[in-house]
Protein backbone atom coordinates (compact mmCIF):
# COMPACT_ATOMS: atom_id res chain seq x y z
CA UNK A 1 0.00 0.00 0.00
CA UNK A 2 1.22 3.50 -0.77
CA UNK A 3 -0.26 6.96 -1.27
CA UNK A 4 -1.53 5.93 -4.69
CA UNK A 5 -3.37 2.74 -3.67
CA UNK A 6 -6.65 4.03 -2.30
CA UNK A 7 -8.14 5.95 -5.17
CA UNK A 8 -10.64 7.63 -2.87
CA UNK A 9 -7.87 9.50 -0.99
CA UNK A 10 -8.74 13.21 -0.86
CA UNK A 11 -6.34 15.18 -3.08
CA UNK A 12 -8.34 18.41 -2.89
CA UNK A 13 -10.30 20.29 -5.54
CA UNK A 14 -9.12 21.05 -9.05
CA UNK A 15 -8.02 24.69 -8.99
CA UNK A 16 -7.49 26.33 -12.41
CA UNK A 17 -3.99 27.72 -13.04
CA UNK A 18 -3.00 30.51 -15.46
CA UNK A 19 -0.84 28.21 -17.62
CA UNK A 20 -3.37 25.39 -17.92
CA UNK A 21 -3.60 25.88 -21.68
CA UNK A 22 0.15 25.26 -22.12
CA UNK A 23 0.79 22.31 -24.46
CA UNK A 24 2.82 19.61 -22.72
CA UNK A 25 2.61 16.74 -25.24
CA UNK A 26 3.38 18.33 -28.59
CA UNK A 27 2.67 15.25 -30.72
CA UNK A 28 -0.88 14.86 -29.45
CA UNK A 29 -1.44 18.46 -28.29
CA UNK A 30 -2.34 17.68 -24.69
CA UNK A 31 -2.36 20.62 -22.27
CA UNK A 32 -1.25 20.91 -18.68
CA UNK A 33 -4.82 21.66 -17.62
CA UNK A 34 -6.13 18.48 -19.26
CA UNK A 35 -3.50 16.41 -17.43
CA UNK A 36 -4.28 18.07 -14.07
CA UNK A 37 -8.02 17.57 -14.59
CA UNK A 38 -7.52 13.88 -15.43
CA UNK A 39 -5.73 13.38 -12.10
CA UNK A 40 -8.78 14.80 -10.33
CA UNK A 41 -11.01 12.40 -12.30
CA UNK A 42 -9.07 9.54 -10.70
CA UNK A 43 -6.27 8.78 -13.15
CA UNK A 44 -3.28 8.50 -10.84
CA UNK A 45 -0.72 6.61 -12.92
CA UNK A 46 1.20 7.66 -16.01
CA UNK A 47 -0.21 4.66 -17.90
CA UNK A 48 -3.81 5.68 -17.15
CA UNK A 49 -3.17 9.32 -18.08
CA UNK A 50 -1.56 8.23 -21.33
CA UNK A 51 -4.37 5.85 -22.24
CA UNK A 52 -7.03 8.47 -21.54
CA UNK A 53 -5.43 11.63 -22.98
CA UNK A 54 -2.97 10.10 -25.49
CA UNK A 55 -0.03 12.16 -24.19
CA UNK A 56 3.07 10.14 -25.06
CA UNK A 57 1.23 8.13 -27.73
CA UNK A 58 2.22 10.25 -30.71
CA UNK A 59 5.14 10.02 -33.11
CA UNK A 60 7.80 10.51 -30.43
CA UNK A 61 6.10 8.01 -28.09
CA UNK A 62 6.63 10.25 -25.07
CA UNK A 63 10.34 10.76 -25.46
CA UNK A 64 9.80 14.53 -25.16
CA UNK A 65 7.00 14.94 -22.59
CA UNK A 66 7.26 11.90 -20.31
CA UNK A 67 9.22 13.71 -17.59
CA UNK A 68 7.03 16.81 -17.74
CA UNK A 69 3.84 14.76 -17.44
CA UNK A 70 5.28 12.87 -14.47
CA UNK A 71 6.12 16.13 -12.69
CA UNK A 72 2.64 17.56 -13.24
CA UNK A 73 0.89 14.39 -12.03
CA UNK A 74 3.16 14.08 -8.96
CA UNK A 75 2.53 17.70 -7.93
CA UNK A 76 -1.21 17.25 -8.32
CA UNK A 77 -1.17 14.10 -6.16
CA UNK A 78 1.28 15.65 -3.69
CA UNK A 79 3.63 12.66 -3.98
CA UNK A 80 7.26 12.22 -5.03
CA UNK A 81 7.69 11.73 -8.80
CA UNK A 82 9.78 8.68 -7.89
CA UNK A 83 6.55 6.95 -6.83
CA UNK A 84 5.18 7.15 -10.38
CA UNK A 85 6.23 4.39 -12.76
CA UNK A 86 7.03 5.61 -16.28
CA UNK A 87 4.83 4.35 -19.10
CA UNK A 88 6.07 1.24 -20.90
CA UNK A 89 8.39 1.85 -23.85
CA UNK A 90 7.16 0.02 -26.90
CA UNK A 91 8.81 -1.18 -30.08
CA UNK A 92 9.62 -0.02 -32.69
CA UNK A 93 11.92 2.78 -31.47
CA UNK A 94 11.15 4.84 -34.60
CA UNK A 95 8.08 4.64 -36.86
CA UNK A 96 8.53 1.87 -39.44
CA UNK A 97 6.49 1.32 -42.62
CA UNK A 98 4.28 -1.74 -42.66
CA UNK A 99 5.87 -3.20 -45.82
CA UNK A 100 9.32 -2.92 -44.22
CA UNK A 101 8.15 -4.63 -41.05
CA UNK A 102 6.46 -7.29 -43.18
CA UNK A 103 9.77 -8.38 -44.74
CA UNK A 104 10.71 -10.62 -41.90
CA UNK A 105 11.38 -13.45 -44.34
CA UNK A 106 13.30 -13.25 -47.61
CA UNK A 107 10.70 -14.80 -49.87
CA UNK A 108 7.79 -12.48 -49.19
CA UNK A 109 6.31 -10.85 -52.29
CA UNK A 110 5.00 -7.82 -50.43
CA UNK B 1 -10.32 -4.45 7.67
CA UNK B 2 -12.74 -2.73 5.30
CA UNK B 3 -16.29 -3.87 4.67
CA UNK B 4 -18.79 -3.24 1.88
CA UNK B 5 -21.89 -4.81 0.37
CA UNK B 6 -19.84 -6.17 -2.51
CA UNK B 7 -16.12 -6.83 -2.97
CA UNK B 8 -15.13 -6.92 -6.64
CA UNK B 9 -11.79 -8.55 -7.45
CA UNK B 10 -10.30 -7.04 -10.59
CA UNK B 11 -10.48 -3.45 -11.88
CA UNK B 12 -10.63 -4.28 -15.56
CA UNK B 13 -13.64 -3.33 -17.62
CA UNK B 14 -15.70 -6.26 -16.27
CA UNK B 15 -14.96 -5.41 -12.62
CA UNK B 16 -15.30 -1.67 -13.13
CA UNK B 17 -18.56 -1.98 -15.08
CA UNK B 18 -19.98 -4.35 -12.44
CA UNK B 19 -18.97 -1.85 -9.73
CA UNK B 20 -20.59 0.98 -11.65
CA UNK B 21 -23.97 -0.77 -12.05
CA UNK B 22 -23.87 -2.01 -8.44
CA UNK B 23 -23.19 1.51 -7.17
CA UNK B 24 -26.07 2.77 -9.29
CA UNK B 25 -28.31 0.40 -7.37
CA UNK B 26 -27.12 2.06 -4.17
CA UNK B 27 -24.75 -0.67 -3.00
CA UNK B 28 -21.43 0.02 -1.29
CA UNK B 29 -18.64 -1.48 -3.38
CA UNK B 30 -14.89 -1.98 -2.95
CA UNK B 31 -12.84 -2.97 -6.01
CA UNK B 32 -9.45 -4.63 -5.45
CA UNK B 33 -6.85 -4.55 -8.22
CA UNK B 34 -3.56 -6.46 -8.22
CA UNK B 35 -1.81 -4.06 -10.56
CA UNK B 36 -0.94 -0.49 -9.59
CA UNK B 37 -2.77 0.49 -12.80
CA UNK B 38 -6.52 0.37 -13.42
CA UNK B 39 -7.49 -1.73 -16.45
CA UNK B 40 -3.95 -2.93 -17.10
CA UNK B 41 -4.83 -6.41 -18.33
CA UNK B 42 -6.90 -7.53 -21.29
CA UNK B 43 -9.24 -4.54 -20.91
CA UNK B 44 -6.58 -2.21 -22.30
CA UNK B 45 -5.05 -4.84 -24.53
CA UNK B 46 -7.66 -5.79 -27.10
CA UNK B 47 -8.82 -4.76 -30.54
CA UNK B 48 -11.85 -2.79 -29.35
CA UNK B 49 -14.41 -4.90 -31.19
CA UNK B 50 -18.05 -4.44 -30.17
CA UNK B 51 -19.49 -7.24 -32.18
CA UNK B 52 -22.11 -9.95 -32.08
CA UNK B 53 -21.09 -11.79 -35.23
CA UNK B 54 -18.44 -14.47 -34.99
CA UNK B 55 -19.49 -15.34 -31.46
CA UNK B 56 -20.59 -18.60 -29.91
CA UNK B 57 -24.43 -18.63 -29.83
CA UNK B 58 -24.27 -18.95 -26.01
CA UNK B 59 -22.91 -15.43 -25.64
CA UNK B 60 -24.81 -13.77 -28.48
CA UNK B 61 -27.80 -12.78 -26.27
CA UNK B 62 -25.62 -10.72 -23.91
CA UNK B 63 -23.73 -9.20 -26.87
CA UNK B 64 -27.01 -8.27 -28.58
CA UNK B 65 -28.44 -6.82 -25.39
CA UNK B 66 -25.47 -4.50 -24.88
CA UNK B 67 -25.36 -3.33 -28.48
CA UNK B 68 -29.07 -2.61 -28.52
CA UNK B 69 -29.44 -1.05 -25.09
CA UNK B 70 -26.13 0.08 -23.58
CA UNK B 71 -23.41 0.94 -26.11
CA UNK B 72 -25.41 3.54 -28.11
CA UNK B 73 -25.63 5.92 -25.14
CA UNK B 74 -22.66 4.73 -23.05
CA UNK B 75 -20.64 7.93 -23.51
CA UNK B 76 -23.56 10.01 -22.22
CA UNK B 77 -24.29 7.57 -19.42
CA UNK B 78 -20.70 7.56 -18.11
CA UNK B 79 -19.84 11.17 -18.91
CA UNK B 80 -16.74 10.25 -20.95
CA UNK B 81 -16.38 9.63 -24.68
CA UNK B 82 -15.82 5.92 -25.29
CA UNK B 83 -15.58 6.46 -29.10
CA UNK B 84 -18.31 3.98 -29.95
CA UNK B 85 -18.99 3.39 -33.64
CA UNK B 86 -21.72 1.19 -35.04
CA UNK B 87 -20.61 0.90 -38.65
CA UNK B 88 -20.64 -2.84 -39.11
CA UNK B 89 -18.26 -5.79 -39.14
CA UNK B 90 -16.87 -7.27 -42.35
CA UNK B 91 -15.33 -10.72 -42.10
CA UNK B 92 -13.49 -11.24 -45.36
CA UNK B 93 -12.91 -14.26 -47.55
CA UNK B 94 -10.64 -14.85 -50.55
CA UNK B 95 -11.49 -18.47 -51.41
CA UNK B 96 -14.68 -20.56 -51.63
CA UNK B 97 -13.47 -22.42 -48.56
CA UNK B 98 -13.23 -19.14 -46.63
CA UNK B 99 -16.80 -18.31 -47.62
CA UNK B 100 -17.94 -21.71 -46.40
CA UNK B 101 -16.37 -21.04 -42.99
CA UNK B 102 -17.99 -17.61 -42.85
CA UNK B 103 -21.38 -18.92 -43.89
CA UNK B 104 -21.36 -21.53 -41.14
CA UNK B 105 -20.66 -18.83 -38.55
CA UNK B 106 -23.29 -16.53 -40.03
CA UNK B 107 -25.93 -19.28 -40.11
CA UNK B 108 -25.34 -20.10 -36.44
CA UNK B 109 -25.73 -16.44 -35.48
CA UNK B 110 -28.82 -15.95 -37.66
CA UNK B 111 -30.41 -18.91 -35.92
CA UNK B 112 -30.37 -16.96 -32.64
CA UNK B 113 -31.78 -13.83 -34.24
CA UNK B 114 -28.75 -11.82 -35.36
CA UNK B 115 -28.82 -9.87 -38.63
CA UNK B 116 -25.67 -11.19 -40.28
CA UNK B 117 -25.52 -12.23 -43.92
CA UNK B 118 -23.14 -13.20 -46.70
CA UNK B 119 -22.38 -10.54 -49.30
CA UNK B 120 -20.55 -10.71 -52.64
CA UNK B 121 -17.41 -8.90 -53.82
CA UNK B 122 -19.35 -5.96 -55.30
CA UNK B 123 -21.21 -5.30 -52.08
CA UNK B 124 -17.99 -5.62 -50.07
CA UNK B 125 -16.35 -3.01 -52.34
CA UNK B 126 -19.32 -0.72 -51.92
CA UNK B 127 -18.97 -0.87 -48.15
CA UNK B 128 -15.18 -0.62 -48.17
CA UNK B 129 -13.46 0.47 -51.41
CA UNK B 130 -9.97 0.04 -49.92
CA UNK B 131 -10.07 -3.74 -49.88
CA UNK B 132 -8.04 -5.92 -52.24
CA UNK B 133 -9.63 -7.26 -55.44
CA UNK B 134 -8.79 -10.74 -54.18
CA UNK B 135 -11.65 -10.51 -51.67
CA UNK B 136 -14.52 -12.52 -53.17
CA UNK B 137 -17.05 -12.13 -50.39
CA UNK B 138 -17.63 -11.51 -46.71
CA UNK B 139 -20.03 -11.92 -43.87
CA UNK B 140 -21.60 -8.60 -42.97
CA UNK B 141 -23.16 -7.64 -39.65
CA UNK B 142 -24.30 -4.03 -39.92
CA UNK B 143 -25.04 -3.60 -36.19
CA UNK B 144 -21.52 -4.53 -35.08
CA UNK B 145 -18.91 -1.88 -34.38
CA UNK B 146 -16.01 -0.86 -32.21
CA UNK B 147 -15.06 1.43 -29.36
CA UNK B 148 -11.90 2.60 -27.61
CA UNK B 149 -11.07 0.00 -24.95
CA UNK B 150 -8.60 2.24 -23.13
CA UNK B 151 -11.17 4.98 -22.72
CA UNK B 152 -14.18 2.73 -22.10
CA UNK B 153 -12.40 0.87 -19.30
CA UNK B 154 -11.24 4.06 -17.60
CA UNK B 155 -14.67 5.65 -18.18
CA UNK B 156 -16.37 2.89 -16.18
CA UNK B 157 -13.71 3.28 -13.47
CA UNK B 158 -14.04 7.07 -13.28
CA UNK B 159 -17.85 6.95 -13.32
CA UNK B 160 -17.93 4.25 -10.62
CA UNK B 161 -15.46 6.24 -8.51
CA UNK B 162 -17.72 9.28 -8.82
CA UNK B 163 -20.62 7.18 -7.50
CA UNK B 164 -18.56 6.43 -4.40
CA UNK B 165 -16.97 3.09 -5.29
CA UNK B 166 -13.64 2.59 -3.49
CA UNK B 167 -10.87 1.32 -5.77
CA UNK B 168 -7.71 0.00 -4.13
CA UNK B 169 -4.79 -0.84 -6.39
CA UNK B 170 -1.72 -2.96 -5.64
CA UNK B 171 -3.88 -5.49 -3.81
CA UNK B 172 -2.87 -9.03 -4.68
CA UNK B 173 -5.68 -11.32 -3.53
CA UNK B 174 -4.22 -14.40 -1.86
CA UNK B 175 -7.41 -16.04 -0.66
CA UNK B 176 -11.19 -15.98 -0.50
CA UNK B 177 -12.48 -17.27 2.83
CA UNK B 178 -15.84 -18.57 3.94
CA UNK B 179 -17.41 -17.24 7.11
CA UNK B 180 -20.39 -19.24 8.41
CA UNK B 181 -20.65 -21.15 5.15
CA UNK B 182 -20.61 -18.09 2.88
CA UNK B 183 -17.79 -16.59 0.86
CA UNK B 184 -17.25 -13.33 2.64
CA UNK B 185 -13.61 -12.40 3.32
CA UNK B 186 -11.10 -11.45 0.65
CA UNK B 187 -7.52 -11.59 1.91
CA UNK B 188 -4.74 -9.59 0.25
CA UNK B 189 -1.09 -9.18 1.18
CA UNK B 190 -2.01 -6.00 3.11
CA UNK B 191 -5.50 -6.36 4.48
CA UNK B 192 -8.77 -8.28 4.73
CA UNK B 193 -11.90 -7.03 2.99
CA UNK B 194 -15.37 -8.32 3.82
CA UNK B 195 -18.53 -8.20 1.75
CA UNK B 196 -21.91 -9.93 1.46
CA UNK B 197 -21.06 -10.80 -2.15
CA UNK B 198 -17.75 -11.31 -3.90
CA UNK B 199 -17.45 -10.80 -7.64
CA UNK B 200 -14.39 -12.49 -9.13
CA UNK B 201 -13.44 -10.69 -12.36
CA UNK B 202 -9.66 -11.01 -12.35
CA UNK B 203 -9.06 -12.39 -15.82
CA UNK B 204 -6.71 -15.36 -15.89
CA UNK B 205 -5.74 -14.71 -12.25
CA UNK B 206 -9.31 -15.72 -11.36
CA UNK B 207 -8.30 -19.36 -11.67
CA UNK B 208 -5.77 -19.20 -8.85
CA UNK B 209 -8.07 -17.12 -6.65
CA UNK B 210 -11.11 -19.37 -7.21
CA UNK B 211 -8.84 -22.31 -6.40
CA UNK B 212 -8.41 -21.00 -2.85
CA UNK B 213 -12.08 -21.74 -2.22
CA UNK B 214 -12.18 -25.06 -4.04
CA UNK B 215 -13.46 -24.02 -7.46
CA UNK B 216 -11.48 -24.74 -10.59
CA UNK B 217 -12.00 -22.83 -13.81
CA UNK B 218 -10.74 -24.64 -16.91
CA UNK B 219 -8.83 -21.88 -18.64
CA UNK B 220 -5.38 -21.06 -19.92
CA UNK B 221 -3.75 -17.76 -20.86
CA UNK B 222 -3.01 -16.83 -24.44
CA UNK B 223 -0.89 -13.99 -25.77
CA UNK B 224 -2.62 -11.30 -27.81
CA UNK B 225 -0.44 -8.94 -29.86
CA UNK B 226 -1.39 -5.75 -31.67
CA UNK B 227 0.20 -2.97 -33.66
CA UNK B 228 -0.73 0.69 -33.91
CA UNK B 229 -0.05 2.93 -36.92
CA UNK B 230 0.44 6.68 -37.04
CA UNK B 231 -2.67 8.74 -37.77
CA UNK B 232 -3.91 8.23 -41.33
CA UNK B 233 -6.60 10.22 -43.13
CA UNK B 234 -10.07 8.77 -42.38
CA UNK B 235 -10.53 5.66 -44.57
CA UNK B 236 -13.26 3.42 -43.17
CA UNK B 237 -15.21 2.85 -39.98
CA UNK B 238 -16.03 -0.87 -40.14
CA UNK B 239 -14.40 -3.46 -37.96
CA UNK B 240 -12.44 -5.87 -40.21
CA UNK B 241 -11.65 -9.52 -39.75
CA UNK B 242 -10.90 -12.45 -42.04
CA UNK B 243 -11.99 -16.07 -42.34
CA UNK B 244 -8.39 -17.15 -41.90
CA UNK B 245 -7.80 -14.81 -38.95
CA UNK B 246 -4.86 -13.15 -40.75
CA UNK B 247 -5.61 -9.96 -38.84
CA UNK B 248 -8.44 -7.95 -37.29
CA UNK B 249 -8.85 -4.30 -36.43
CA UNK B 250 -10.18 -0.86 -37.24
CA UNK B 251 -9.30 2.79 -37.64
CA UNK B 252 -9.71 4.84 -34.47
CA UNK B 253 -11.15 8.36 -34.07
CA UNK B 254 -7.57 9.55 -33.73
CA UNK B 255 -6.81 8.24 -37.23
CA UNK B 256 -4.43 5.49 -36.20
CA UNK B 257 -5.21 1.90 -37.08
CA UNK B 258 -5.15 -0.78 -34.40
CA UNK B 259 -4.65 -4.26 -35.83
CA UNK B 260 -4.20 -7.56 -34.07
CA UNK B 261 -3.30 -10.97 -35.39
CA UNK B 262 -1.65 -14.25 -34.65
CA UNK B 263 1.20 -16.52 -35.69
CA UNK B 264 -0.21 -19.79 -34.41
CA UNK B 265 2.05 -19.89 -31.37
CA UNK B 266 -0.21 -17.84 -29.08
CA UNK B 267 -0.87 -20.72 -26.70
CA UNK B 268 2.84 -21.41 -26.27
CA UNK B 269 4.32 -18.02 -25.43
CA UNK B 270 6.49 -17.40 -22.39
CA UNK B 271 5.24 -15.41 -19.46
CA UNK B 272 8.01 -13.59 -17.66
CA UNK B 273 5.53 -11.59 -15.65
CA UNK B 274 5.11 -8.94 -18.32
CA UNK B 275 3.45 -9.42 -21.67
CA UNK B 276 6.00 -8.65 -24.41
CA UNK B 277 5.78 -8.69 -28.19
CA UNK B 278 7.41 -11.53 -30.08
CA UNK B 279 9.53 -10.48 -33.04
CA UNK B 280 7.61 -12.59 -35.56
CA UNK B 281 4.06 -11.48 -34.73
CA UNK B 282 3.91 -7.88 -35.93
CA UNK B 283 5.55 -8.79 -39.28
CA UNK B 284 2.97 -11.55 -39.68
CA UNK B 285 0.09 -9.15 -38.93
CA UNK B 286 1.57 -6.64 -41.41
CA UNK B 287 1.59 -9.25 -44.18
CA UNK B 288 -2.02 -10.09 -43.41
CA UNK B 289 -3.08 -6.45 -43.56
CA UNK B 290 -1.22 -5.66 -46.79
CA UNK B 291 -2.83 -8.67 -48.51
CA UNK B 292 -6.29 -7.32 -47.69
CA UNK B 293 -5.78 -3.52 -47.55
CA UNK B 294 -2.90 -2.88 -49.99
CA UNK B 295 -2.99 0.88 -49.50
CA UNK B 296 -1.80 0.53 -45.94
CA UNK B 297 1.59 -0.89 -46.99
CA UNK B 298 3.21 2.52 -46.46
CA UNK B 299 1.47 3.26 -43.15
CA UNK B 300 4.01 3.64 -40.38
CA UNK B 301 3.80 1.55 -37.24
CA UNK B 302 4.49 3.62 -34.12
CA UNK B 303 4.14 0.94 -31.50
CA UNK B 304 3.15 -2.60 -30.71
CA UNK B 305 1.86 -4.16 -27.54
CA UNK B 306 0.88 -7.49 -26.08
CA UNK B 307 -1.47 -8.79 -23.40
CA UNK B 308 -2.83 -12.01 -21.99
CA UNK B 309 -6.33 -13.24 -22.60
CA UNK B 310 -8.07 -15.75 -20.34
CA UNK B 311 -9.17 -18.57 -22.60
CA UNK B 312 -11.87 -20.93 -21.42
CA UNK B 313 -11.74 -24.53 -22.58
CA UNK B 314 -14.96 -24.08 -24.58
CA UNK B 315 -14.43 -20.48 -25.69
CA UNK B 316 -17.08 -18.62 -23.69
CA UNK B 317 -16.89 -17.05 -20.22
CA UNK B 318 -18.44 -18.02 -16.92
CA UNK B 319 -21.00 -15.48 -15.74
CA UNK B 320 -22.69 -17.18 -12.84
CA UNK B 321 -23.26 -17.66 -9.12
CA UNK B 322 -21.50 -20.64 -7.60
CA UNK B 323 -23.99 -22.91 -5.77
CA UNK B 324 -21.35 -24.60 -3.61
CA UNK B 325 -19.93 -21.26 -2.49
CA UNK B 326 -22.83 -18.93 -1.66
CA UNK B 327 -21.81 -15.30 -2.05
CA UNK B 328 -19.33 -15.97 -4.86
CA UNK B 329 -20.08 -14.75 -8.39
CA UNK B 330 -17.75 -15.52 -11.28
CA UNK B 331 -17.15 -13.30 -14.31
CA UNK B 332 -14.05 -14.56 -16.05
CA UNK B 333 -12.73 -16.60 -18.96
CA UNK B 334 -13.76 -14.08 -21.62
CA UNK B 335 -11.37 -15.73 -24.09
CA UNK B 336 -10.27 -12.55 -25.83
CA UNK B 337 -13.72 -11.23 -26.65
CA UNK B 338 -14.94 -9.77 -23.37
CA UNK B 339 -14.56 -6.08 -24.15
CA UNK B 340 -17.59 -5.78 -26.42
CA UNK B 341 -19.94 -7.50 -23.97
CA UNK B 342 -18.59 -5.75 -20.85
CA UNK B 343 -21.50 -3.30 -20.42
CA UNK B 344 -23.97 -6.20 -20.62
CA UNK B 345 -21.86 -8.29 -18.25
CA UNK B 346 -21.65 -5.45 -15.69
CA UNK B 347 -25.43 -5.08 -15.83
CA UNK B 348 -26.05 -8.81 -15.42
CA UNK B 349 -23.52 -9.13 -12.58
CA UNK B 350 -25.28 -6.33 -10.69
CA UNK B 351 -28.53 -8.29 -11.12
CA UNK B 352 -27.00 -11.56 -9.92
CA UNK B 353 -25.77 -9.77 -6.79
CA UNK B 354 -29.22 -8.36 -6.03
CA UNK B 355 -31.04 -11.61 -6.91
CA UNK B 356 -32.89 -10.14 -9.87
CA UNK B 357 -33.54 -12.05 -13.07
CA UNK B 358 -30.80 -11.23 -15.61
CA UNK B 359 -31.92 -8.97 -18.49
CA UNK B 360 -30.75 -11.54 -21.02
CA UNK B 361 -30.17 -15.26 -21.33
CA UNK B 362 -26.89 -16.32 -19.70
CA UNK B 363 -27.88 -19.94 -19.17
CA UNK B 364 -25.11 -21.14 -21.50
CA UNK B 365 -22.45 -19.45 -19.37
CA UNK B 366 -22.83 -21.45 -16.18
CA UNK B 367 -19.81 -22.52 -14.10
CA UNK B 368 -20.86 -26.19 -13.95
CA UNK B 369 -21.15 -26.81 -17.70
CA UNK B 370 -17.85 -28.69 -18.04
CA UNK B 371 -17.99 -32.45 -18.56
CA UNK B 372 -15.57 -35.05 -19.85
CA UNK B 373 -15.91 -35.48 -23.61
CA UNK B 374 -17.80 -38.78 -23.48
CA UNK B 375 -20.30 -37.40 -20.97
CA UNK B 376 -20.68 -34.21 -23.01
CA UNK B 377 -21.39 -36.33 -26.09
CA UNK B 378 -24.00 -38.31 -24.15
CA UNK B 379 -22.00 -41.54 -24.49
CA UNK B 380 -21.29 -42.24 -20.83
CA UNK B 381 -23.20 -45.19 -19.41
Amino acid sequence: MNELSNRSRDIGEFIPQPDDDMIVCRCEEVTKGEIRKAVHEGLWTIAEIRRYLRCGMGLCQGQTCAKLVKGIVARELKVSPALLEPATSRSPMRPVEMHVFAKETEDTDL
Amino acid sequence: MMTADVIVIGAGIIGSASAYYLAKKGLKVIVLEKSDIIGNGGSSRNGGGVRQSGRDPREIPIAMYGIKNLWPHLSEELGYDVEYHQDGNLRLGKTPKHLETLKKLADKASAVGLDVRMIDADEVKEINPYLSDEVIGASWCPTDGHANPLKATLAYYMAARKLGVTFITGQDVTEIKKIRGKARAVVTQDDVYEGDSIVLAAGFASRKIAGTIGIDIPMISKLIECLVTEAEPPMFNQMLGTAEADFYGHQTNHGSFVFGGSTGFEMYKKDNGTPVNYSDTVPCICRGIIRYVPQLRDAKIVRSWAGWSDNMSDGVPIIDKVDEVPGLILACGFTGHGFGIAPGVGTVISQLVTDEDPVCDISGLRYDRFYAKDVAAGKAV
